[in-house]
């Protein structure tokens, strides 16, 4: 797949943009779908489901020792908790990286992700570039997003072939031992939980 | 089916290319294209599993040259085909020329948010006791079925270790082409790096891909 911005040598977006307009024309005007609820379809992706849920489930993970067990137990009723679940979340698995285990998400077969708590993916995720390589080459893929690990680190990838959906939990960054969940969450980001960043330094944030 | 979307171990894309604060959408038609996929897909006529099978269905050099939310168009259009809801010339008018068809359900604004926080999990009671257990070494078989599946490529021939057993799940193989939920035990399995691509790979790196149990096989 190219990329969002490249469309030099694929279908032109031009006419894209007409086939679409006139398809929804259509599906409305035949009454197979309400206008309505595809404005709250794109509004719900668009503001109100995103990163910053995993980032305080995420973040309590870190701040609570009992709910980080209870999430790596049981992820989908851990996050269920937040009010985070259904479509594309229905089944969730939590990974949690370590000094000796790097944990990495990725989906060859097309784009599955867990929209409950991360929202939709980006671009770069559904890439045939993140696709074709996460699993080929992992550490370079990772060196790429500025993550280099020791050789003694186990990279395990995790290609979401089925409907489980996984949720990075990365290593808690030093400094941060007495902070409260809600100075946590901010330093949690969405590469981090997919396995391709690190949570940010203490330092990186306001 | 050996399509274009099955893309695990290929070369020759490039580098990724994260984009800074990149938005959800990058304009309004990618908007509307996933909302009319989702909103059509409560429709109860075809499942994910289909709709899936209708993106990969795409001629390869079309899929690979195609943006995400292109793929997504040229799925729905087909599926919308498939099952009798609009006509080619309709497709072109962008207007109404035959009946409606029936549909079992519209997906009204009042029922998005139960609906998308309700989801639709794949779990379902076994029919049979399940044939492996965690720690076994399996192997993924040699298949390459013409239609839906979710054995990747790479994975083919390739010995594993079962790591977790979830149950039964809806078999996408099955599910995709109308033939019911089908529910097979699905594993999650681990492939060391060097079973997968060979022995100048990181020994302690591994892969690990959910599979349900027609793709595996003893070793």
């Amino acid at each position: 797949m190219s990329h969002d911005h490249d469309h030099s040598d694929g279908p032109a977006i031009s006419e894209t943009v007409l086939r679409v307009k006139a398809l929804e024309s259509l599906l409305v005007e035949k009454g197979y779908v309400d206008a309505q609820a595809l404005d709250r379809l794109i509004d719900t992706y668009e503001n109100k489901v995103g990163p910053r849920n995993g980032a305080a489930v995420v973040a309590r993970a870190w701040a609570d020792p009992e709910f980080r067990r209870w999430l790596l137990a049981d992820a989908t009723a851990a996050i269920g908790s937040f009010g985070f679940s259904g479509r594309q979340g229905e089944h969730m698995m939590a990974l949690e990286n370590t000094p000796q285990t790097h944990n990495m998400v990725v989906c060859t077969l097309c784009s599955c992700y867990p929209w409950p708590v991360l929202g939709l993916p980006p671009v770069w995720y559904k890439s045939a570039a993140y696709r074709s390589r996460a699993v080929l080459e992992p550490r370079q893929v990772l060196a790429e997003f500025g993550v280099v690990l020791p050789e003694d680190t186990e990279v395990r990838v995790w290609d979401s072939t089925a409907e489980l959906r996984y949720l990075v939990v990365p290593m808690r960054p030093p400094g941060t031992e007495d902070w409260s969940e809600d100075r946590l969450a901010p330093l949690v980001t969405r590469d981090s939980m997919i396995g391709t960043g690190l949570a940010l330094a203490p330092e990186a944030v306001p | 089916m050996n399509g274009a979307q099955d893309l695990g171990g290929m070369m020759g894309f490039g580098p990724v290319e994260p984009e800074p604060d990149e938005p959800v959408f990058h304009a309004e038609w990618e908007r509307r294209a996933f909302a009319l996929t989702v909103a059509m897909g409560a429709s109860g006529l075809w499942n994910l599993d289909g709709s899936r099978h209708a993106r990969e269905s795409l001629h390869p050099a079309r899929y690979l040259s195609s943006t995400y939310y292109q793929i997504w168009l040229e799925g729905l259009t087909r599926l919308l085909g498939e099952a009798g809801l609009v006509t080619p010339e309709e497709l072109a008018a962008g207007r109404q020329l035959v009946a409606p068809a029936p549909i079992r359900q519209v997906l009204a604004a009042g029922d998005v948010e139960r609906v998308l926080t309700t989801g639709a999990g794949t779990s379902r009671e076994p029919q049979a006791a399940a044939r492996f257990e965690a720690g076994q070494t399996v192997r993924a078989r040699n298949m390459h079925p013409f239609g839906h599946t979710r054995l990747p490529r790479y994975l083919r021939g390739r010995k594993g270790e079962v790591v977790s057993v979830h149950g039964a799940h809806v078999f996408p193989d099955s599910h995709a082409h109308g033939l019911g939920e089908d529910p097979q035990w699905l594993y999650t399995v681990r492939f060391a790096a060097r079973e997968l691509w060979g022995e100048d790979r990181n020994a302690r790196d591994t892969v690990h891909a959910d599979l349900w149990e027609p793709y595996l096989e003893p070793v």
